[in-house]
């Protein structure tokens, strides 16, 4: 590893400021994917800044049933908010169902959606990677592609983002609140994460020494009716092969509006808006599941690989969607 | 903490800083290189070889302290940040259960790690330390209501296997002696329930 100085300064204006005036520097939250990079060598920064303790650690009500989300809240808590668990139970569920109850306890609101990609090549710094070294190629291809990308990829990366959390903010009409050198910004979650395109690189929009400082919630009756499932390699403790974050609105057994996201299959969380225009006005059948599912995936390109490929991940998620979706409507029975 | 490492010159040279950090009760001082993990400062410098470095990666748990009461992977924790925390490691359990003279006798131990010797839940043992300090720290957020990932709807849920299973999820043994560890977990839940039925029924 190498040496780096650090640095953990009053505030988080001040941090902004001094890590938005050095390119070598970077900001360090709970640390759970940062730290194991400096290990790695994927991230070599000269500055280590750390902010854990300088951000807003609340979770605020704004009123009607809106909440604003304190970017150092950490992962566990989150989860546990009794707010979130009856307003917003896809982000709760989407929570737990991520790494493991010491990780959760570290990691940040803030990190979460900026924690990179688990592609074994991107953190194996003895090969190609366009994202940790732009121009050098993919070593995907022809390689192991059972965790990869089969929505939005590009000849240069087909790494998929690794956040659960992310997928159900992408659901939620979720707002990012970011502190940056030049002042304060908002920027709709659904686009804060990136397209690779050429630039895979850049995961998100921000630029160097933005730091998002809350999340805001605002209030959506429809997300009462809502629930993550993650499909995975083992019971717990794994990153999603495929997941659906959903809510839904329905009456007389017609759905009438849906949010629908997906994980687990692209470079950013999928909202799927096709699906979304699918379901509005459907029955609520499996027939309108899979069918919504269809309209999404129509654009989907697996990718050959090594372990067989991932082409398997189309009908596991059109599956894992009609689930999702069953499983809601079935809750009137409850 | 006091810098003593020179501003901007961290790209060749090693940067040094001072932190203090109690440690199972005991306040340590030390000068760390920002780079070493807690794990790390924890084994080599203090001499405290509970934790142990199983993947150092943060896909094992068995590295688990409690640092400000919560359980965390001290393989992904930066010591510099610790400045000022408070560390608790599966030695420093066992200590707190320690009699006022300070002896620790085998009825000293925490009641997990008196439930894991119970139910014979370790093999090798290597991973042990960090499987009860995960326990130790899983138990506390159960007892704050805290909901897993199998927990169904809002009520409060019950510690069944599947919930111990989940919450132990973070902490693998490669000897797979999850079926006696989740059993430990249970048992040791129960003795801390019955604890407090029995405090309460005193102090009622």
């Amino acid at each position: 590893m190498k040496p780096f100085d650090y640095r953990s300064p009053a505030d988080a204006a001040t941090a902004v400021r001094i890590v938005g005036g050095d390119p070598g520097a970077v900001f360090l939250g709970g640390g759970t994917n940062l730290v194991d990079h400096l290990k790695l060598g994927v991230v070599e920064p000269g500055l280590v800044v750390g902010v854990a303790g300088l951000l807003p650690a609340e979770v605020e009500e704004l009123g009607g049933g809106a909440l604003r989300i304190g970017a150092g809240v950490n992962n566990s808590e989150l989860a546990a908010d009794p707010r979130v668990r009856e307003w917003f139970p896809v982000l709760s569920q989407a929570l737990l169902s991520g790494a493991s109850g010491q990780l959760r306890n570290m990691a940040s609101v803030g990190g979460n959606p900026l924690q990179r990609t688990r592609c074994v090549y991107f953190q194996d710094v003895t090969t190609p990677c366009n994202k940790r070294k732009p121009g050098s190629g993919c070593s995907v291809v022809g390689g192991w592609t059972r965790h990869h990308a089969i929505l939005g990829a590009s000849e240069h990366c087909i790494a998929v983002h690794p956040s659960d959390m992310a997928v159900a903010l992408a659901a939620l009409e979720a707002r990012a609140r970011v502190l940056g050198p030049d002042g304060e910004r908002t920027i709709p979650f659904v686009d804060l994460h990136r397209l690779p395109g050429d630039a895979p690189d850049r995961d998100t929009v921000l630029e160097h020494g933005e730091l998002i400082t809350a999340i805001d919630l605002p209030a959506q009756p429809i997300a009462r009716r809502s629930a993550y499932r993650k499909v995975r390699d083992r019971a717990s403790y794994a990153f999603a092969l495929v997941s659906v974050a959903a809510a839904l609105d329905v009456a007389d057994g017609v759905i009438v509006d849906a949010r629908v996201a997906f994980g687990g299959v692209a470079h950013a969380p999928w909202r799927a808006y096709r699906a979304e225009e699918a379901l509005r006005g459907a029955p609520a059948s499996d027939r309108s599941y899979r069918a919504a599912a269809d309209a999404e995936l129509a654009d989907a390109r697996p990718a050959e690989g090594l372990d067989g490929g991932n082409a398997f991940k189309i009908p596991l998620l059109r599956r894992t969607l009609a689930a999702t979706l069953r499983d809601l409507v079935g809750e009137d029975a409850r | 903490m006091r810098s003593m490492g020179v501003a901007g010159a961290g790209k060749s040279r090693a940067v040094k800083r001072e932190i203090t950090v109690r440690v199972d009760g005991i306040p340590r001082r030390l000068s760390i290189d920002t780079r070493m993990t807690l794990l790390d400062a924890l084994r080599e410098r203090l001499g405290v070889t509970s934790p142990k470095k199983g993947c150092d990666h943060g896909q094992c748990g068995a590295c688990t302290v409690l640092s400000g009461g919560r359980r965390v992977l001290s393989c992904l924790t930066l010591a510099v940040t610790q400045d000022g925390a408070e560390v608790v490691t599966a030695e420093g359990l066992t200590a707190e259960a320690a009699t006022p003279d300070g002896r620790h006798a085998g009825r000293d131990l925490h009641p997990v790690q008196r439930a894991f010797i119970d139910c014979d839940a370790l093999q090798c043992g290597y991973c042990t330390p960090g499987q009860v300090v995960s326990a130790v720290g899983a138990l506390d957020e159960f007892e704050k209501g805290w909901p897993s990932a199998v927990t169904k709807g809002l009520g409060a849920p019950r510690l069944d296997r599947a919930e111990v299973a989940e919450r132990m999820s973070g902490n693998l043994c490669r000897c797979a002696a999850y079926v006696n560890i989740v059993t430990a977990v249970q048992q040791a839940a129960g003795a801390a329930a019955a604890q407090r039925t029995a405090e309460t029924e005193v102090a009622g």
